[in-house]
Protein backbone atom coordinates (compact mmCIF):
# COMPACT_ATOMS: atom_id res chain seq x y z
CA UNK A 1 0.00 0.00 0.00
CA UNK A 2 1.35 3.45 -1.23
CA UNK A 3 1.44 6.15 1.97
CA UNK A 4 -0.27 9.54 0.30
CA UNK A 5 1.97 12.28 1.41
CA UNK A 6 0.52 14.60 3.58
CA UNK A 7 0.73 18.13 2.11
CA UNK A 8 1.04 19.98 4.81
CA UNK A 9 1.37 23.50 3.30
CA UNK A 10 -1.73 23.09 0.99
CA UNK A 11 -3.67 22.30 4.19
CA UNK A 12 -2.15 24.92 5.68
CA UNK A 13 -2.59 27.67 2.89
CA UNK A 14 -6.87 26.61 2.89
CA UNK A 15 -6.97 26.98 6.40
CA UNK A 16 -5.47 30.58 5.56
CA UNK A 17 -7.96 31.00 2.97
CA UNK A 18 -10.78 30.10 5.16
CA UNK A 19 -9.67 32.67 7.90
CA UNK A 20 -8.97 35.49 5.39
CA UNK A 21 -12.30 35.49 3.68
CA UNK A 22 -14.02 34.92 6.89
CA UNK A 23 -12.21 38.33 8.15
CA UNK A 24 -13.48 39.69 4.85
CA UNK A 25 -17.34 38.80 5.51
CA UNK A 26 -16.96 40.10 8.98
CA UNK A 27 -15.48 43.03 7.69
CA UNK A 28 -18.01 43.67 5.28
CA UNK A 29 -21.41 43.08 7.24
CA UNK A 30 -19.45 45.57 10.05
CA UNK A 31 -18.89 47.96 7.25
CA UNK A 32 -22.45 47.86 6.12
CA UNK A 33 -23.78 48.78 9.60
CA UNK A 34 -21.41 51.49 10.00
CA UNK A 35 -22.94 53.03 6.59
CA UNK A 36 -26.09 52.79 7.90
CA UNK A 37 -25.05 54.79 10.71
CA UNK A 38 -23.39 57.14 9.36
CA UNK A 39 -25.84 57.83 6.26
CA UNK A 40 -28.10 60.07 8.13
CA UNK A 41 -25.42 62.58 9.32
CA UNK A 42 -23.67 62.39 6.01
CA UNK A 43 -27.15 63.28 4.39
CA UNK A 44 -27.94 66.01 6.89
CA UNK A 45 -24.37 67.52 6.15
CA UNK A 46 -25.03 67.34 2.47
CA UNK A 47 -28.67 68.83 2.63
CA UNK A 48 -27.74 71.50 4.42
CA UNK A 49 -25.37 73.10 2.06
CA UNK A 50 -27.43 72.10 -0.92
CA UNK A 51 -29.23 75.13 -2.20
CA UNK A 52 -32.78 75.73 -1.66
CA UNK A 53 -33.98 75.96 -5.60
CA UNK A 54 -31.29 73.11 -5.89
CA UNK A 55 -32.69 71.19 -3.49
CA UNK A 56 -36.38 71.15 -4.87
CA UNK A 57 -35.46 70.72 -8.77
CA UNK A 58 -34.08 67.07 -7.71
CA UNK A 59 -36.56 64.30 -8.01
CA UNK A 60 -33.57 61.89 -8.04
CA UNK A 61 -31.75 63.02 -4.59
CA UNK A 62 -27.74 63.74 -5.30
CA UNK A 63 -25.57 62.12 -3.28
CA UNK A 64 -23.00 64.98 -3.50
CA UNK A 65 -23.07 68.71 -4.80
CA UNK A 66 -20.62 70.70 -6.29
CA UNK A 67 -21.83 73.79 -6.20
CA UNK A 68 -22.09 74.00 -1.52
CA UNK A 69 -23.11 77.36 -0.26
CA UNK A 70 -23.45 78.09 2.97
CA UNK A 71 -26.68 80.62 3.20
CA UNK A 72 -28.92 77.95 4.87
CA UNK A 73 -26.46 78.29 7.82
CA UNK A 74 -27.67 82.29 7.78
CA UNK A 75 -30.83 81.48 6.87
CA UNK A 76 -30.95 78.81 10.42
CA UNK A 77 -29.66 81.28 12.53
CA UNK A 78 -31.30 84.64 10.93
CA UNK A 79 -34.84 83.55 10.03
CA UNK A 80 -35.65 81.75 13.32
CA UNK A 81 -34.50 82.23 16.82
CA UNK A 82 -32.21 79.47 16.87
CA UNK A 83 -29.03 81.48 18.39
CA UNK A 84 -32.00 81.94 21.38
CA UNK A 85 -32.65 78.09 21.90
CA UNK A 86 -29.10 77.37 21.75
CA UNK A 87 -28.19 80.16 24.54
CA UNK A 88 -31.53 78.84 26.37
CA UNK A 89 -30.60 75.15 26.15
CA UNK A 90 -26.79 76.25 27.45
CA UNK A 91 -28.01 78.04 30.42
CA UNK A 92 -30.45 75.24 31.07
CA UNK A 93 -27.52 72.43 31.00
CA UNK A 94 -25.00 74.42 32.50
CA UNK A 95 -27.47 75.62 35.57
CA UNK A 96 -28.91 71.63 35.83
CA UNK A 97 -25.44 69.95 35.84
CA UNK A 98 -23.83 72.17 38.81
CA UNK A 99 -26.91 71.69 40.85
CA UNK A 100 -27.08 68.11 40.20
CA UNK A 101 -23.45 67.94 40.74
CA UNK A 102 -23.22 69.88 44.25
CA UNK A 103 -26.49 67.59 45.52
CA UNK A 104 -24.97 64.83 44.04
CA UNK A 105 -21.41 65.16 45.97
CA UNK A 106 -23.01 66.38 49.19
CA UNK A 107 -25.28 63.73 49.35
CA UNK A 108 -23.10 60.73 48.40
CA UNK A 109 -20.48 61.91 51.00
CA UNK A 110 -23.15 61.78 54.03
CA UNK A 111 -23.86 58.14 52.50
CA UNK A 112 -19.88 56.99 51.97
CA UNK A 113 -18.31 58.47 55.18
CA UNK A 114 -20.56 59.84 57.53
CA UNK A 115 -22.44 57.69 60.52
CA UNK A 116 -25.79 58.58 61.36
CA UNK A 117 -29.26 56.48 62.77
CA UNK A 118 -31.15 55.27 59.89
CA UNK A 119 -28.81 55.68 57.06
CA UNK A 120 -29.08 51.90 55.52
CA UNK A 121 -32.62 52.44 55.47
CA UNK A 122 -32.65 55.54 53.86
CA UNK A 123 -30.06 54.89 51.19
CA UNK A 124 -32.06 51.18 50.61
CA UNK A 125 -35.19 54.35 49.41
CA UNK A 126 -32.80 56.26 47.67
CA UNK A 127 -32.16 52.85 45.47
CA UNK A 128 -35.99 51.86 45.19
CA UNK A 129 -36.69 55.40 43.91
CA UNK A 130 -34.43 54.47 41.22
CA UNK A 131 -36.75 52.35 39.62
CA UNK A 132 -39.74 54.94 39.54
CA UNK A 133 -40.34 55.39 35.39
CA UNK A 134 -40.63 59.22 34.78
CA UNK A 135 -43.76 58.88 33.46
CA UNK A 136 -45.19 58.76 36.74
CA UNK A 137 -44.02 61.07 38.34
CA UNK A 138 -44.06 63.73 35.59
CA UNK A 139 -48.08 64.50 35.71
CA UNK A 140 -47.99 65.77 39.62
CA UNK A 141 -44.86 67.71 38.71
CA UNK A 142 -46.37 69.53 35.56
CA UNK A 143 -49.41 70.64 38.35
CA UNK A 144 -47.06 71.65 41.16
CA UNK A 145 -44.78 73.46 38.80
CA UNK A 146 -48.10 75.22 36.77
CA UNK A 147 -49.74 75.85 40.29
CA UNK A 148 -46.26 77.81 41.82
CA UNK A 149 -46.38 80.34 38.76
CA UNK A 150 -43.21 78.86 36.97
CA UNK A 151 -43.95 78.02 33.51
CA UNK A 152 -42.32 79.68 30.46
CA UNK A 153 -39.11 80.23 33.75
CA UNK A 154 -35.84 78.62 33.76
CA UNK A 155 -36.49 77.65 37.86
CA UNK A 156 -39.82 75.58 36.46
CA UNK A 157 -37.49 73.93 33.65
CA UNK A 158 -34.80 72.93 36.14
CA UNK A 159 -36.39 72.25 39.21
CA UNK A 160 -37.30 69.05 39.03
CA UNK A 161 -34.76 68.12 35.95
CA UNK A 162 -31.77 67.86 39.04
CA UNK A 163 -32.66 64.90 40.87
CA UNK A 164 -30.33 62.12 39.62
CA UNK A 165 -30.49 59.05 42.24
CA UNK A 166 -28.42 57.00 40.03
CA UNK A 167 -25.24 59.48 40.28
CA UNK A 168 -26.03 59.54 43.89
CA UNK A 169 -25.65 55.35 43.62
CA UNK A 170 -22.20 55.78 41.69
CA UNK A 171 -20.89 58.60 43.27
CA UNK A 172 -21.08 56.61 46.89
CA UNK A 173 -20.10 53.72 45.44
CA UNK A 174 -16.70 55.74 44.24
CA UNK A 175 -16.28 57.26 47.42
CA UNK A 176 -16.24 54.00 49.26
CA UNK A 177 -13.36 52.49 47.89
CA UNK A 178 -11.16 55.64 49.36
CA UNK A 179 -9.21 54.05 52.38
CA UNK A 180 -10.34 55.08 56.19
CA UNK A 181 -6.88 55.47 56.58
CA UNK A 182 -6.78 58.56 54.41
CA UNK A 183 -9.57 60.10 56.34
CA UNK A 184 -8.56 59.01 59.94
CA UNK A 185 -5.27 60.76 58.93
CA UNK A 186 -7.00 64.11 57.71
CA UNK A 187 -9.03 64.03 61.47
CA UNK A 188 -5.50 63.74 63.42
CA UNK A 189 -4.45 66.64 61.33
CA UNK A 190 -7.43 68.50 62.01
CA UNK A 191 -9.22 68.79 58.92
CA UNK A 192 -12.87 69.89 58.51
CA UNK A 193 -15.20 67.30 56.90
CA UNK A 194 -16.33 69.49 54.22
CA UNK A 195 -12.53 70.18 53.94
CA UNK A 196 -11.58 66.48 53.48
CA UNK A 197 -14.60 66.35 51.13
CA UNK A 198 -13.02 68.94 48.95
CA UNK A 199 -9.28 68.38 49.37
CA UNK A 200 -9.23 64.87 49.19
CA UNK A 201 -12.32 62.85 47.70
CA UNK A 202 -13.36 65.00 44.92
CA UNK A 203 -9.71 65.19 43.24
CA UNK A 204 -9.49 61.23 44.12
CA UNK A 205 -12.59 60.80 42.09
CA UNK A 206 -12.73 63.33 39.04
CA UNK A 207 -12.77 60.52 36.53
CA UNK A 208 -16.22 59.52 38.00
CA UNK A 209 -17.62 62.87 38.35
CA UNK A 210 -16.40 64.04 34.79
CA UNK A 211 -18.67 61.02 33.86
CA UNK A 212 -21.16 61.99 35.90
CA UNK A 213 -21.30 65.63 34.40
CA UNK A 214 -20.76 64.62 30.77
CA UNK A 215 -23.70 62.29 30.93
CA UNK A 216 -26.03 64.57 32.65
CA UNK A 217 -24.83 67.45 29.94
CA UNK A 218 -25.91 65.26 27.14
CA UNK A 219 -29.30 64.18 29.06
CA UNK A 220 -29.87 67.97 29.30
CA UNK A 221 -29.25 68.46 26.14
CA UNK A 222 -31.49 66.26 24.45
CA UNK A 223 -33.94 66.64 26.88
CA UNK A 224 -37.31 66.95 24.87
CA UNK A 225 -40.34 65.83 27.34
CA UNK A 226 -40.19 68.29 30.10
CA UNK A 227 -39.68 71.61 28.46
CA UNK A 228 -42.24 71.23 25.86
CA UNK A 229 -44.73 70.21 28.75
CA UNK A 230 -43.75 73.22 30.71
CA UNK A 231 -42.60 75.62 27.93
CA UNK A 232 -44.95 77.11 25.19
CA UNK A 233 -43.39 80.62 24.91
CA UNK A 234 -40.72 80.89 22.32
CA UNK A 235 -38.46 82.66 24.41
CA UNK A 236 -38.00 79.83 26.83
CA UNK A 237 -37.54 77.05 24.04
CA UNK A 238 -34.74 74.33 24.01
CA UNK A 239 -33.08 72.99 21.05
CA UNK A 240 -35.58 69.89 20.97
CA UNK A 241 -38.50 71.97 21.32
CA UNK A 242 -37.26 74.66 18.43
CA UNK A 243 -36.43 71.91 15.72
CA UNK A 244 -40.04 71.32 16.56
CA UNK A 245 -41.21 74.61 15.72
CA UNK A 246 -38.97 74.88 12.63
CA UNK A 247 -40.28 71.59 11.16
CA UNK A 248 -43.87 72.62 12.09
CA UNK A 249 -44.27 76.31 11.24
CA UNK A 250 -40.31 77.80 10.70
CA UNK A 251 -38.59 78.44 6.86
CA UNK A 252 -42.56 77.95 5.30
CA UNK A 253 -41.96 74.37 6.26
CA UNK A 254 -40.44 73.03 2.87
CA UNK A 255 -37.15 74.85 3.64
CA UNK A 256 -35.67 71.24 4.29
CA UNK A 257 -31.54 72.44 3.52
CA UNK A 258 -31.96 75.70 6.11
CA UNK A 259 -34.21 72.70 8.42
CA UNK A 260 -31.20 70.01 7.76
CA UNK A 261 -28.41 73.27 8.98
CA UNK A 262 -30.36 73.57 11.74
CA UNK A 263 -30.12 69.79 13.14
CA UNK A 264 -26.40 69.93 12.09
CA UNK A 265 -25.93 73.35 14.37
CA UNK A 266 -27.79 71.32 17.27
CA UNK A 267 -26.06 67.95 16.77
CA UNK A 268 -22.62 69.30 16.39
CA UNK A 269 -21.98 70.54 20.00
CA UNK A 270 -22.30 67.11 21.73
CA UNK A 271 -20.70 65.15 18.61
CA UNK A 272 -17.52 67.71 19.64
CA UNK A 273 -17.67 66.53 23.21
CA UNK A 274 -18.31 63.04 22.01
CA UNK A 275 -15.05 63.09 20.03
CA UNK A 276 -12.98 64.73 22.98
CA UNK A 277 -14.53 62.56 25.68
CA UNK A 278 -15.26 59.41 23.36
CA UNK A 279 -13.68 56.92 26.40
CA UNK A 280 -15.41 58.28 29.35
CA UNK A 281 -18.63 58.70 27.76
CA UNK A 282 -18.53 55.05 26.50
CA UNK A 283 -17.43 53.79 30.15
CA UNK A 284 -20.07 55.94 32.45
CA UNK A 285 -22.64 54.72 29.70
CA UNK A 286 -21.54 51.06 29.89
CA UNK A 287 -21.42 51.19 33.69
CA UNK A 288 -25.26 52.88 33.87
CA UNK A 289 -26.73 54.81 31.15
CA UNK A 290 -29.54 53.55 29.71
CA UNK A 291 -31.64 54.85 26.68
CA UNK A 292 -32.40 51.63 24.66
CA UNK B 1 -23.10 61.71 68.29
CA UNK B 2 -26.08 63.57 68.46
CA UNK B 3 -24.20 66.52 66.62
CA UNK B 4 -22.49 64.17 64.00
CA UNK B 5 -25.91 63.03 62.92
CA UNK B 6 -27.05 66.14 62.51
CA UNK B 7 -24.42 67.22 60.45
CA UNK B 8 -24.88 64.20 57.65
CA UNK B 9 -28.74 64.93 58.10
CA UNK B 10 -27.37 68.61 56.35
CA UNK B 11 -25.36 67.48 53.57
CA UNK B 12 -28.38 65.09 52.56
CA UNK B 13 -31.12 67.71 52.89
CA UNK B 14 -30.81 68.95 49.18
CA UNK B 15 -30.86 65.92 47.91
CA UNK B 16 -33.55 64.66 50.10
CA UNK B 17 -35.79 68.47 49.56
CA UNK B 18 -35.81 67.74 45.85
CA UNK B 19 -36.51 63.89 45.46
CA UNK B 20 -38.89 64.81 47.94
CA UNK B 21 -40.65 67.45 45.74
CA UNK B 22 -40.45 65.80 42.69
CA UNK B 23 -40.13 62.26 43.01
CA UNK B 24 -41.91 60.90 46.49
CA UNK B 25 -44.74 63.42 46.34
CA UNK B 26 -45.88 62.95 43.25
CA UNK B 27 -45.81 58.96 42.88
CA UNK B 28 -48.37 59.31 46.15
CA UNK B 29 -50.39 62.15 44.43
CA UNK B 30 -50.89 60.50 40.45
CA UNK B 31 -52.61 57.35 42.63
CA UNK B 32 -54.67 59.83 44.07
CA UNK B 33 -55.04 62.21 41.02
CA UNK B 34 -56.37 58.38 39.21
CA UNK B 35 -59.18 57.94 41.50
CA UNK B 36 -60.51 61.51 41.38
CA UNK B 37 -62.61 61.90 39.12
CA UNK B 38 -64.29 64.41 37.37
CA UNK B 39 -61.48 66.84 38.30
CA UNK B 40 -61.29 70.16 37.00
CA UNK B 41 -57.54 71.56 36.98
CA UNK B 42 -58.47 75.38 36.63
CA UNK B 43 -60.74 74.79 39.48
CA UNK B 44 -58.62 72.22 41.48
CA UNK B 45 -62.06 70.39 41.96
CA UNK B 46 -63.40 66.73 41.47
CA UNK B 47 -67.19 65.17 42.40
CA UNK B 48 -66.06 61.68 43.68
CA UNK B 49 -63.63 59.23 44.04
CA UNK B 50 -63.57 55.57 42.21
CA UNK B 51 -62.68 54.10 38.77
CA UNK B 52 -64.13 55.87 36.56
CA UNK B 53 -60.76 57.65 35.13
CA UNK B 54 -59.65 53.76 34.48
CA UNK B 55 -62.52 52.89 32.39
CA UNK B 56 -62.67 55.86 30.42
CA UNK B 57 -59.29 55.51 29.42
CA UNK B 58 -59.56 51.59 28.33
CA UNK B 59 -62.41 52.98 25.98
CA UNK B 60 -60.95 55.79 24.60
CA UNK B 61 -60.27 54.57 21.15
CA UNK B 62 -56.94 56.95 21.06
CA UNK B 63 -55.27 54.87 24.14
CA UNK B 64 -56.33 51.38 22.41
CA UNK B 65 -55.00 53.05 19.14
CA UNK B 66 -51.88 53.90 21.63
CA UNK B 67 -51.52 50.59 23.10
CA UNK B 68 -51.73 48.44 19.94
CA UNK B 69 -48.83 50.97 18.03
CA UNK B 70 -46.47 50.51 21.84
CA UNK B 71 -47.06 46.56 21.31
CA UNK B 72 -46.41 46.31 17.85
CA UNK B 73 -43.47 48.70 18.30
CA UNK B 74 -42.22 46.86 21.23
CA UNK B 75 -42.57 43.19 19.49
CA UNK B 76 -40.55 44.09 16.36
CA UNK B 77 -37.63 46.34 17.16
CA UNK B 78 -36.81 44.60 21.02
CA UNK B 79 -35.70 41.08 19.32
CA UNK B 80 -34.10 42.71 16.14
CA UNK B 81 -32.35 45.67 17.75
CA UNK B 82 -30.67 42.88 20.58
CA UNK B 83 -30.38 40.28 17.44
CA UNK B 84 -28.14 43.02 15.36
CA UNK B 85 -26.43 43.99 18.35
CA UNK B 86 -25.14 40.41 19.12
CA UNK B 87 -24.23 39.87 15.73
CA UNK B 88 -22.50 43.07 15.60
CA UNK B 89 -21.14 42.71 18.53
CA UNK B 90 -19.49 39.63 17.66
CA UNK B 91 -17.91 40.73 14.65
CA UNK B 92 -16.22 43.45 16.54
CA UNK B 93 -14.92 41.06 19.36
CA UNK B 94 -13.54 38.72 16.39
CA UNK B 95 -11.11 41.66 14.35
CA UNK B 96 -8.45 43.78 15.90
CA UNK B 97 -7.88 46.36 13.49
CA UNK B 98 -10.29 49.02 13.04
CA UNK B 99 -12.17 47.88 16.06
CA UNK B 100 -11.56 51.50 17.91
CA UNK B 101 -13.07 52.94 14.59
CA UNK B 102 -16.09 50.85 14.37
CA UNK B 103 -17.16 51.06 17.98
CA UNK B 104 -16.50 54.84 17.56
CA UNK B 105 -18.79 55.33 14.78
CA UNK B 106 -21.59 52.89 16.21
CA UNK B 107 -21.88 54.98 19.33
CA UNK B 108 -22.34 57.80 17.60
CA UNK B 109 -26.40 57.72 17.57
CA UNK B 110 -26.13 57.66 21.35
CA UNK B 111 -24.79 61.36 21.66
CA UNK B 112 -27.11 63.04 18.90
CA UNK B 113 -30.54 64.59 19.91
CA UNK B 114 -33.43 62.25 18.86
CA UNK B 115 -35.90 65.04 17.65
CA UNK B 116 -33.08 66.83 15.67
CA UNK B 117 -31.63 63.53 13.58
CA UNK B 118 -35.26 62.03 13.50
CA UNK B 119 -35.90 64.99 11.08
CA UNK B 120 -32.84 63.53 8.47
CA UNK B 121 -34.70 60.14 8.82
CA UNK B 122 -38.02 61.92 7.96
CA UNK B 123 -36.77 63.32 5.04
CA UNK B 124 -35.15 60.33 4.17
CA UNK B 125 -38.21 58.35 4.12
CA UNK B 126 -40.58 61.04 3.16
CA UNK B 127 -42.13 61.64 -0.94
CA UNK B 128 -42.76 64.97 -1.74
CA UNK B 129 -44.07 66.55 -4.76
CA UNK B 130 -41.17 67.10 -5.67
CA UNK B 131 -39.06 64.18 -5.05
CA UNK B 132 -40.13 60.83 -3.75
CA UNK B 133 -36.77 60.67 -1.34
CA UNK B 134 -33.75 58.40 -0.65
CA UNK B 135 -35.13 55.72 0.37
CA UNK B 136 -38.28 55.58 -2.27
CA UNK B 137 -35.40 55.77 -4.73
CA UNK B 138 -33.91 52.54 -3.25
CA UNK B 139 -36.90 50.87 -3.57
CA UNK B 140 -37.30 51.82 -7.21
CA UNK B 141 -33.99 50.65 -8.07
CA UNK B 142 -34.63 47.74 -6.96
CA UNK B 143 -38.22 47.47 -8.86
CA UNK B 144 -40.48 48.32 -6.19
CA UNK B 145 -43.11 51.09 -6.07
CA UNK B 146 -42.82 54.36 -4.53
CA UNK B 147 -44.43 54.34 -0.55
CA UNK B 148 -44.92 57.75 1.90
CA UNK B 149 -43.44 56.79 4.50
CA UNK B 150 -44.39 59.24 6.90
CA UNK B 151 -48.22 60.56 5.82
CA UNK B 152 -48.93 57.17 4.12
CA UNK B 153 -50.60 53.55 4.61
CA UNK B 154 -49.88 52.55 8.52
CA UNK B 155 -47.62 49.45 7.67
CA UNK B 156 -45.15 51.69 5.82
CA UNK B 157 -45.31 54.50 9.06
CA UNK B 158 -44.90 51.11 11.60
CA UNK B 159 -41.59 50.34 9.25
CA UNK B 160 -40.72 54.05 9.67
CA UNK B 161 -41.31 54.54 13.46
CA UNK B 162 -39.41 50.52 13.77
CA UNK B 163 -36.27 51.48 11.49
CA UNK B 164 -35.58 54.65 13.31
CA UNK B 165 -36.17 53.24 16.83
CA UNK B 166 -33.61 51.11 15.89
CA UNK B 167 -31.25 52.75 15.09
CA UNK B 168 -31.75 54.65 18.01
CA UNK B 169 -30.87 52.30 20.77
CA UNK B 170 -28.48 50.27 18.76
CA UNK B 171 -25.38 52.34 20.39
CA UNK B 172 -26.28 51.32 23.89
CA UNK B 173 -26.70 47.57 23.67
CA UNK B 174 -23.90 47.18 20.94
CA UNK B 175 -21.27 48.66 23.47
CA UNK B 176 -22.71 46.68 26.04
CA UNK B 177 -22.70 43.40 24.71
CA UNK B 178 -19.41 43.94 23.03
CA UNK B 179 -18.14 44.52 26.75
CA UNK B 180 -19.56 41.45 28.02
CA UNK B 181 -18.20 39.67 25.12
CA UNK B 182 -14.48 40.67 25.90
CA UNK B 183 -14.50 39.95 29.00
CA UNK B 184 -15.29 36.09 28.63
CA UNK B 185 -12.25 33.93 29.53
CA UNK B 186 -10.37 33.31 26.68
CA UNK B 187 -9.72 29.78 28.65
CA UNK B 188 -12.60 28.17 27.83
CA UNK B 189 -12.40 29.22 24.45
CA UNK B 190 -8.66 27.48 23.84
CA UNK B 191 -9.84 24.38 25.49
CA UNK B 192 -13.26 24.08 22.51
CA UNK B 193 -10.35 24.69 20.53
CA UNK B 194 -8.13 21.73 21.59
CA UNK B 195 -11.18 19.54 21.51
CA UNK B 196 -11.95 20.50 17.91
CA UNK B 197 -15.35 22.05 18.70
CA UNK B 198 -17.23 23.72 15.61
CA UNK B 199 -17.58 27.34 16.06
CA UNK B 200 -21.48 26.60 16.28
CA UNK B 201 -21.17 24.74 19.18
CA UNK B 202 -18.41 27.42 20.90
CA UNK B 203 -21.40 29.98 20.28
CA UNK B 204 -24.09 27.90 21.57
CA UNK B 205 -22.37 26.12 24.69
CA UNK B 206 -19.72 29.11 25.80
CA UNK B 207 -20.20 32.34 24.39
CA UNK B 208 -24.29 32.19 25.01
CA UNK B 209 -24.11 30.73 28.81
CA UNK B 210 -21.13 33.38 29.49
CA UNK B 211 -23.07 36.16 28.23
CA UNK B 212 -26.54 35.47 29.40
CA UNK B 213 -26.88 37.74 32.17
CA UNK B 214 -26.45 40.59 29.85
CA UNK B 215 -28.57 39.44 27.29
CA UNK B 216 -31.38 39.46 29.75
CA UNK B 217 -30.25 42.57 31.20
CA UNK B 218 -30.31 43.82 27.49
CA UNK B 219 -34.16 42.27 26.93
CA UNK B 220 -35.31 43.84 29.64
CA UNK B 221 -34.30 47.53 29.64
CA UNK B 222 -35.05 46.91 26.01
CA UNK B 223 -38.57 46.14 26.39
CA UNK B 224 -38.64 49.34 29.24
CA UNK B 225 -37.34 51.73 26.71
CA UNK B 226 -39.11 50.78 23.86
CA UNK B 227 -42.65 51.07 26.12
CA UNK B 228 -41.53 54.53 26.27
CA UNK B 229 -41.51 55.67 23.55
CA UNK B 230 -42.34 58.72 22.46
CA UNK B 231 -39.76 61.68 20.73
CA UNK B 232 -38.66 59.25 17.82
CA UNK B 233 -42.05 59.07 16.88
CA UNK B 234 -42.88 63.08 17.50
CA UNK B 235 -40.03 63.49 15.74
CA UNK B 236 -41.16 61.81 12.61
CA UNK B 237 -44.57 62.35 12.61
CA UNK B 238 -45.19 65.44 14.47
CA UNK B 239 -46.44 66.65 17.63
CA UNK B 240 -50.13 65.63 17.00
CA UNK B 241 -49.57 61.74 17.07
CA UNK B 242 -53.07 60.80 17.14
CA UNK B 243 -54.28 62.84 13.69
CA UNK B 244 -50.77 60.55 12.18
CA UNK B 245 -52.66 57.41 14.09
CA UNK B 246 -48.89 56.55 15.46
CA UNK B 247 -49.36 57.91 19.13
CA UNK B 248 -47.86 55.74 22.04
CA UNK B 249 -48.84 55.32 25.21
CA UNK B 250 -46.28 57.72 26.65
CA UNK B 251 -47.38 60.20 23.92
CA UNK B 252 -50.93 59.37 25.02
CA UNK B 253 -50.41 60.36 28.83
CA UNK B 254 -49.03 63.54 27.70
CA UNK B 255 -51.44 64.56 25.34
CA UNK B 256 -53.83 64.15 27.89
CA UNK B 257 -51.75 66.07 29.86
CA UNK B 258 -51.04 69.51 27.75
CA UNK B 259 -51.58 70.38 24.40
CA UNK B 260 -54.60 70.46 21.87
CA UNK B 261 -56.42 67.81 23.74
CA UNK B 262 -54.68 68.00 27.17
CA UNK B 263 -56.12 69.38 31.22
CA UNK B 264 -56.98 65.98 32.48
CA UNK B 265 -54.55 65.12 35.12
CA UNK B 266 -56.04 62.56 36.21
CA UNK B 267 -57.08 60.59 32.52
CA UNK B 268 -53.11 61.02 32.78
CA UNK B 269 -52.39 59.58 35.92
CA UNK B 270 -54.89 56.18 35.00
CA UNK B 271 -53.00 55.82 31.93
CA UNK B 272 -50.02 56.06 33.27
CA UNK B 273 -50.38 53.95 35.80
CA UNK B 274 -51.65 51.46 33.74
CA UNK B 275 -48.45 51.68 31.85
CA UNK B 276 -46.45 51.27 34.68
CA UNK B 277 -48.68 48.10 35.07
CA UNK B 278 -47.53 46.81 32.13
CA UNK B 279 -44.42 47.50 32.33
CA UNK B 280 -44.13 46.17 35.73
CA UNK B 281 -46.10 42.67 34.54
CA UNK B 282 -43.66 42.69 31.75
CA UNK B 283 -40.57 42.59 33.92
CA UNK B 284 -41.48 40.35 36.15
CA UNK B 285 -42.53 37.49 33.40
CA UNK B 286 -38.89 38.20 31.85
CA UNK B 287 -37.53 37.96 35.29
CA UNK B 288 -39.08 34.41 35.65
CA UNK B 289 -37.95 33.12 32.57
CA UNK B 290 -34.22 34.35 32.67
CA UNK B 291 -34.31 32.42 36.04
CA UNK B 292 -34.25 29.38 34.02
CA UNK B 293 -32.14 30.33 31.36
CA UNK B 294 -29.33 32.38 32.94
CA UNK B 295 -26.37 31.18 33.83
CA UNK B 296 -24.79 33.40 36.84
Amino acid sequence: MKKIPVDYEKIERSARMRMRTGKAVIYTLLSIWALIVLFPFYWMILTSVKTYSAYTSEYIPTFFTLAPTFQNYVDAFTSVPLADYFLNTVIFTVVTTAVMLIVTVLAAFAFSRLNFRGKDLLFAAFLALMMIPNELVIITNFVTITNLDLRNTFMGLILPSVTSVFYIYLLKENFSQIPDQLYYAAKVDGTSDFKYLRRVMIPICRPTLVTITILKVIECWNSYVWPRLITDNEAYFLVSNGIQTIRESGFGRENIPAMMAAVVAISVPLIVLFLIFRKQIMAGVARGGSKG
Amino acid sequence: MEKRSLKAWLYLLPAILFLGAFMVYPLIDVFIYSFEEGYNSAAQTFFGVGSYNYSYVLRDPYFLQALKNTFILVIITVPLSTGIALMISLGLNSIKPLKNLYQTVYFLPYVTNTLAVGLVFMILFKKTPYSDGMINLLINWFGGESVDFIDGPYWAKMFTLCVYTVWVVMPFKVLILTSALASVNQEYYSAAQIDGTSRFRIFRRITLPMISPTMFYLIITGFIGAFKAYSDAVALFGTDLNAAGMNTLVGYIYDMLYGNSGGYPSYASAAAIILFAIVLTITCINLMVSKKHVHY
